[in-house]
């Protein structure tokens, strides 16, 4: 690989600019690392000359897309690649020692002192046949200590992540405990040996968001007690922005930019990163106003051979001199990137058109769509049962689309297989599509009311059946639900694929030949075929990366523009909920709190949860109001709290009324409920006061 | 407490289980063609003898009637008359469940530590030739039939090396020394049935816990790797391979037959065997009814172990 | 920069621009334990198929005047106890087990799957049934099965295909029964049902495709466990009947003359046997792992 001359000695680069930085050796030094897995016989390059380093104290975030190499990059850190992982040059240092060199005996010495690492899915890094006490005693008494006193340490350790009552915890097996408490357990276990170098991977990734907030909130507020270095990966951007004081962006195992957090963030300069940037669905971009722009192509094959610079075929700036010369990373004073048109980065030219063509319209005239009445859904019965719906009424109007939010175990996904006909709902309450009643099954429901209501999953993976060409599910649908004789179904199809802007050439393929942004396409086309009158979204984009999902929200928006359809649009990220939906309801333990148009539930005032919900999202722009954080785990719906079932963990709880008394849905704007005993105007007083 | 349960459920399931073995054997018992008295009298037996002995054997009654007689007998440990023998049939099987025990005890106490080693030792040399290896080897071990392992192991030790005897049976009052000696050629076919098809469990249990987050974690943790190996990947990888083992009860029953046969060794295969050949029975149910039993309870005993051993499931997380 | 192996603007994964079909078969091409499997396998389907016609003397010819002979160059396997050529016996002796063991096989399979289907896609009270029954059969050793119906029944080859065939219908319908619950769980499912499929449809034109391979490795490690039975069944004296020369029956008839030192009476029908249980298991084991990465 060519460089250039001013290049790729990290020690050009400032980590003495970092204000958090103590004098020293660095604690993670990583030059030119050139990795490569062994796949049937042959290496795939995984990672290409990245060079980075991450100073004392300093907290440096790797950020990329899925496939381009940043967990390996931590596994490589550690020395704990998998088999067929091979380094074929470059060097790993901590702590000025060389990773590489190092016997079997100095590196477990390296890894019980001075290194430790969280990862994604805790569930999985604890052992399943411990207790918690054991596994985290186990690393006090490799240093000597006794039993006991190795069991303090370990009580100790837990008081420190913020868990009020250590004891019963350590007596805990792995799987008794929550997603969150897990992974405080495991930052608990890689704080004991108070590393010099902290690696965390994806430490939040899966967890719900005002967990993530949570757990993110500890990271912060222990760093601030430590001196601990750390390597923050994570594929969200904005909790890279919130928790690093430096990042480096990768793509496609090269790293291509580096900076200060504030530089990346707020003038990028390389055009992936501006790219990127410019896919989030970010505050004030809406459906109706503007589509988002997107990085057209696709990564390159994984172990494919490039010349010229990675990027230029998804590059607006790139011309022949990107095509041919690999750009190296230049230094920017204090900053790098790998763009031979850096300086002109910031001004990359939008690919998608940003204009709408025709205006989107909501039809509230007569009648809605759709009519939900005081639907509930009991799982199991009598006094086992659990309620996972309880008297829901939404209504949906043609072309307009309902965002459903709410943590796991709210019941937006149960509520939306309910609409499908796929889970039988409770006797009482009613659903009605378009005046008329709708059998509670599928199998009870005419050919007319089973085309009408079609979803778009969350995986696509598990959405498409493998064994079939993209032909062939599309060609089944349009045959089954719009009932199209067979001459014309070439033609339907077809029309049908453009729309979607899925190229012919992938009709024959599998589904497991496409990535997952064009199988997704597929499962549009799918839902669309027989012209439905309502599409679930069930987190049709939770699975793709961002550049990738913003494609997909635009096709959505652009859909439902041509076509009038209307949505019921779930999702946990409220970021894509803002920029989709025109009302948005949300959802706790089975119960509609809050329900009104998307800006006003977004604006307030809003119900507690709701605010606490908004506060825990984290945002490249930072943040505007302060934390509303929520306590305590989500309580199980098999027995859910007395009175307002949010009283548990509201910041805002008035007291006897709120523990005793559930509150009703009360109008405090027309169209906009909240279910709350603090009146709407107090709320907009304390919530006010707040922002 | 959660414990409790699942034991009693489990055991509720385990006496269904031998209910509907006992109602399939007994069925298979009256479908065999003509009738009994005939089929042991002989076709020139005048028709007065063979009523007369159908009679004395119970086989005119109505069939729920002779169910429900020998399931009772049997339960009280009463298993009827031998068509062949014309004597009870308990004192058989004791005897013959006794001697069969010592052949399956010496195959199972070589098998199984033996196997779960190698398991082990493969999975922690992926890809080796020795891994390679004992893969192969065991694989082809499980699949060659204990006659065919036995001629060829008989033929080598027994008659061209002469290093061990080639019937199972050891003189009147030999000790417990000579026994085993006899009993070691003919323990060789099970040993090799078996040897391949818990190795490979061992083997894919510890892959797969070797390449586990959590072993990963306690690599991370610096410590050393003999702690890692006892904590974090065999305590997880040999749980699944204890309901390997007893379910392999089954087979080694299944290939006492062959071998007692082959051996001429007095055990409940060789009963069987001999009861099938000369269509007596109340012999074969009684002998294919303990033998379901024994599995029954050997699979109980397993699934009772591995939900004590393993927390997710006495904690209740997983059924 | 350009991607010198494919097209960049080609999704479609340029890695493995071949279908999964070819490229599992490429795979087993060059794995060396199915070639040797399969080569076996192959010469002994070539055994079953021509050899009365390929062998030198005639297999059921007896000749008591050169009984138990050794081998020499006029019987290179020497002869059995009626002077019969072990050689030829040998040979021919593939073709009673290479029919009844794939037939076995194949209606285990047929018969399992349908049952795994239904009872994976249904769940509820047929599931429970067939579950227990399932438990009751396989707490009996499969031998010992077969012994009780082969006694009940009368013993026949059409008895034996059929009761291996019912025996392991269970055990096959058990591991299609598992993989169909992990498969009615994904989306595709639900969106087949939201298209107004019925379970027929979903059952044998959505799920069977994709639970496939599991039967098809299932397919061969069963067919080695036929091989198995068949052959300790005619050891046995239960199945297959003198004259033929099948090797288990062979081994049967002339294992009391090994203590005379005529070990060729059985020596290369153990190793014949050995030869083709081995050499199936090599192909199960090559396709069992070709399926599983």
């Amino acid at each position: 690989m060519s460089v250039g001359a001013t290049v790729d000695t990290p020690s050009q680069t400032g980590p003495a600019q970092s204000r958090a930085t103590a004098p020293g050796p660095e604690a993670l030094t990583v030059r030119d690392l050139d990795l490569a897995y062994r796949v049937r016989g042959h290496d795939r390059q995984v990672l290409r000359a990245v060079s980075f380093s991450i100073g004392r104290g300093e907290s440096y975030g790797l950020v990329g897309e899925s496939g381009c190499g940043k967990s390996t990059v931590a596994l490589a850190a550690v020395r704990y690649l998998p088999r067929n992982g091979r380094i074929r040059g470059g060097r790993i240092l901590v702590e000025n020692r060389d990773l590489m060199e190092i016997k079997e005996s100095e590196l477990r010495h390296l890894r019980a002192n001075t290194i430790s690492m969280v990862y994604q899915d805790p569930g999985r890094a604890l052992n399943p046949s411990l207790r918690i006490g054991r596994q985290m005693s186990e690393i006090f008494r490799l240093k000597g200590l006794s039993a006991a006193d190795a069991m303090d340490r370990s009580a100790m350790m837990l008081g420190r992540v913020q868990i009020a009552d250590p004891g019963p915890v350590l007596e805990r097996y792995p799987h008794q405990l929550s997603g969150g408490m897990q992974q405080r357990v495991a930052i608990a276990m890689a704080l004991s040996i108070d590393p010099k170098l902290l690696i965390l991977d994806e430490p939040t990734t899966g967890l719900d968001a005002t967990v993530e907030a949570e757990v993110l909130d500890l990271i912060a507020k222990l760093r601030g007690e430590l001196s601990t270095s750390i390597l923050f990966i994570s594929h969200n951007l904005a909790v890279i922005a919130r928790m690093c004081d430096r990042v480096g962006v990768l793509y496609a195992g090269t790293l291509v930019e580096e900076g200060s957090t504030r530089e990346i963030f707020h003038n990028p300069r390389h055009p992936y990163t501006v790219g990127l940037l410019r896919c989030l669905p970010r505050r004030g971009r809406r459906k109706d106003r503007a589509r988002l722009d997107t990085i057209p192509g696709f990564l390159p094959a994984p172990g494919a051979r490039v010349s010229g610079c990675i990027f230029a075929p998804r590059c607006a700036l790139a011309d022949d001199h990107c095509r041919s010369v690999e750009p190296p990373l230049i230094d920017l004073g204090g900053r790098r990137s790998r763009c031979h048109y850096h300086d002109r980065a910031p001004d990359l030219p939008r690919l998608t058109p940003s204009d709408l063509p025709i205006a989107g319209v909501i039809d509230r005239g007569e009648q809605p769509v759709l009519r939900i009445s005081q639907v509930a859904k009991t799982y199991g019965s009598g006094n086992h049962g659990v309620r996972a719906l309880v008297d829901v009424s939404v209504e949906l109007w043609p072309g307009e689309t309902l965002g459903l939010v709410g943590e796991s175990g709210s019941g937006k996904t149960t509520l939306a297989r309910l609409l499908l006909g796929l889970i039988p709902p409770d006797s009482d309450g009613s659903i009605e599509l378009d005046g008329e009643a709708l059998p509670g099954r599928i199998d009870r429901r005419s050919p007319g009311q089973v085309k009408a209501l079609q979803i778009v999953f969350q995986n696509p993976d598990s959405a498409l059946n493998r064994s079939r060409s993209v032909r062939g599910l599309i060609s089944r649908a349009l045959a089954k639900l719009a009932k199209v004789p067979r001459r014309m179904r070439r033609e339907r199809l077809l029309s049908l694929t453009r729309a979607v802007r899925l190229a012919d050439r992938y009709l024959p393929a599998r589904p497991r030949q496409l990535s997952g942004g064009l199988k997704q396409r597929v499962a549009i086309a799918r839902a669309f075929a027989g012209d439905p009158r309502i599409v679930v979204c069930d987190e049709p984009t939770s699975a793709l990366d961002v550049s990738v999902q913003a494609a997909i929200l635009n096709l959505l928006a652009d859909l439902q523009r041509e076509r009038g359809v209307s949505y019921v649009f779930i999702s946990h990220d409220l970021g894509t909920v803002r920029y989709l939906s025109d009302r948005i309801a949300v959802l706790y333990l089975g119960r509609l709190m809050e329900i009104g148009p998307a800006e006003r539930v977004f604006a307030g005032p809003h119900h507690p949860y709701t605010e606490a919900l908004l506060s825990a999202v984290p945002a490249i722009e930072g943040q505007d109001r302060e934390r509303v954080r929520l306590t305590g785990e989500i309580p199980s719906a098999i027995n859910p709290p007395s009175g307002c079932v949010f009283h548990t963990r509201c910041q805002r709880c008035l007291g006897a009324i709120c523990r005793e008394q559930e509150p009703p849905l009360i109008e405090s704007e027309p169209g906009h409920q909240i279910r709350c005993h603090i009146p709407a105007a107090e709320l907009a007083k304390l919530q006010a006061v707040q922002g | 407490m959660k414990l409790g349960r699942i034991i009693v459920k489990r055991l509720l399931l385990s006496l269904v289980t031998l209910w509907l073995l006992s109602v399939l054997v007994f069925a298979g018992g009256q479908l065999l063609p003509g009738d009994v008295g005939r089929a042991i009298l002989g076709p020139l037996a005048d028709a007065d003898a063979v009523a007369n002995l159908n009679h004395q054997l119970g086989v005119d009654r109505p069939l729920l009637v002779q169910y429900w007689d020998w399931i009772s007998h049997f339960v009280a440990g009463d298993m009827s008359m031998s068509y062949t023998y014309r004597s009870p049939v308990a004192p058989f099987i004791a005897a013959a469940l006794v001697n069969s025990l010592k052949l399956g005890a010496v195959a199972f106490l070589l098998v199984v530590p033996v196997s779960i080693f190698g398991g082990v030792w493969a999975a922690l040399h992926v890809g080796r030739p020795l891994d390679r290896l004992i893969t192969v080897a065991g694989l082809s071990a499980t699949v060659l039939p204990e006659f065919v392992t036995g001629i060829v192991l008989i033929l080598i030790f027994g008659i061209w090396l002469d290093w061990l005897p080639i019937s199972a049976s050891w003189p009147e009052g030999a000790g417990p020394f000579t026994q085993i000696y006899h009993l070691l050629l003919p323990s060789m076919p099970l040993f090799l049935v078996l040897f391949g098809y818990i190795a490979r469990m061992a083997r894919a249990g510890t892959i797969e816990a070797l390449d586990a987050d959590y072993t990963r974690t306690a690599v991370l943790k610096g410590l050393p790797w003999h702690a890692v190996l006892w904590n974090h990947v065999l305590r997880n990888s040999l749980l699944p391979t204890i309901t390997v083992v007893a379910t392999q009860v089954g087979y080694l029953i299944g290939g006492l037959v062959v071998v007692e046969v082959l051996f001429h060794y007095q055990g409940i295969g060789g009963l069987i065997y001999t009861a099938a050949r000369g269509k007596d029975f109340p012999m074969l149910e009684a002998g294919i009814l303990t033998i379901g039993i024994i599995y029954t309870v050997a699979t109980l005993a397993a699934d009772l172990l591995y939900s004590a051993l393993n927390p997710r499931v006495h904690f209740g997380a997983v059924e | 920069m350009s991607i010198t192996s494919s097209d960049a603007a080609g999704a479609l994964d340029a890695a493995s621009p071949a279908s999964a079909r070819s490229e599992r078969l490429r795979l087993l091409l060059r794995s060396p334990t199915f070639l040797a499997g399969i080569f076996i396998l192959l010469f002994w389907i070539a055994c079953a198929l021509f050899g009365t016609r390929l062998v030198p003397v005639d297999p059921y010819a007896d000749d008591l005047l050169s009984a138990l002979t050794g081998p020499s160059a006029e019987h290179w396997f020497g002869t059995d106890a009626l002077g019969r050529d072990v050689f030829s016996r040998v040979i021919v002796g593939a073709r009673d087990i290479l029919t009844m063991a794939p037939l076995a096989t194949i209606l285990g399979i047929v018969l399992g799957t349908a049952i795994g289907l239904v009872t994976g896609y249904f769940r509820g009270l047929i599931d429970d049934i067939v579950s227990r029954l399932v438990e009751a059969i396989l707490a009996l050793p499969l031998v010992i099965v077969a012994l009780l119906a082969l006694v009940a029944l009368g013993s026949s080859k059409v008895t034996v295909v059929v009761v291996i065939g019912m025996v392991f219908s269970p055990i096959i319908a058990r591991t299609v029964r598992s993989a169909v619950l992990l498969e009615r769980e994904l989306d595709y499912v639900s969106a087949a049902r939201l298209r107004g499929e019925n379970a027929f449809y979903i059952m044998f034109v959505e799920i069977l495709p994709n639970v496939m391979p599991p039967i098809l490795v299932e397919a061969t490690v069963r067919l080695g466990y036929a091989i198995f039975t068949v052959a300790t069944l005619s050891f046995l004296g239960f199945g297959i009947q003198p004259p033929s020369p099948d090797w288990g029956l062979a081994i049967s008839e002339s294992y009391g003359l090994i203590n005379g030192g005529y070990w060729w009476t059985v020596l290369f029908d153990a190793l014949a046997i050995a030869s083709l249980v081995v050499a199936v298991n090599l192909v199960a084991d090559a396709i069992h792992g070709v399926f599983e990465t």
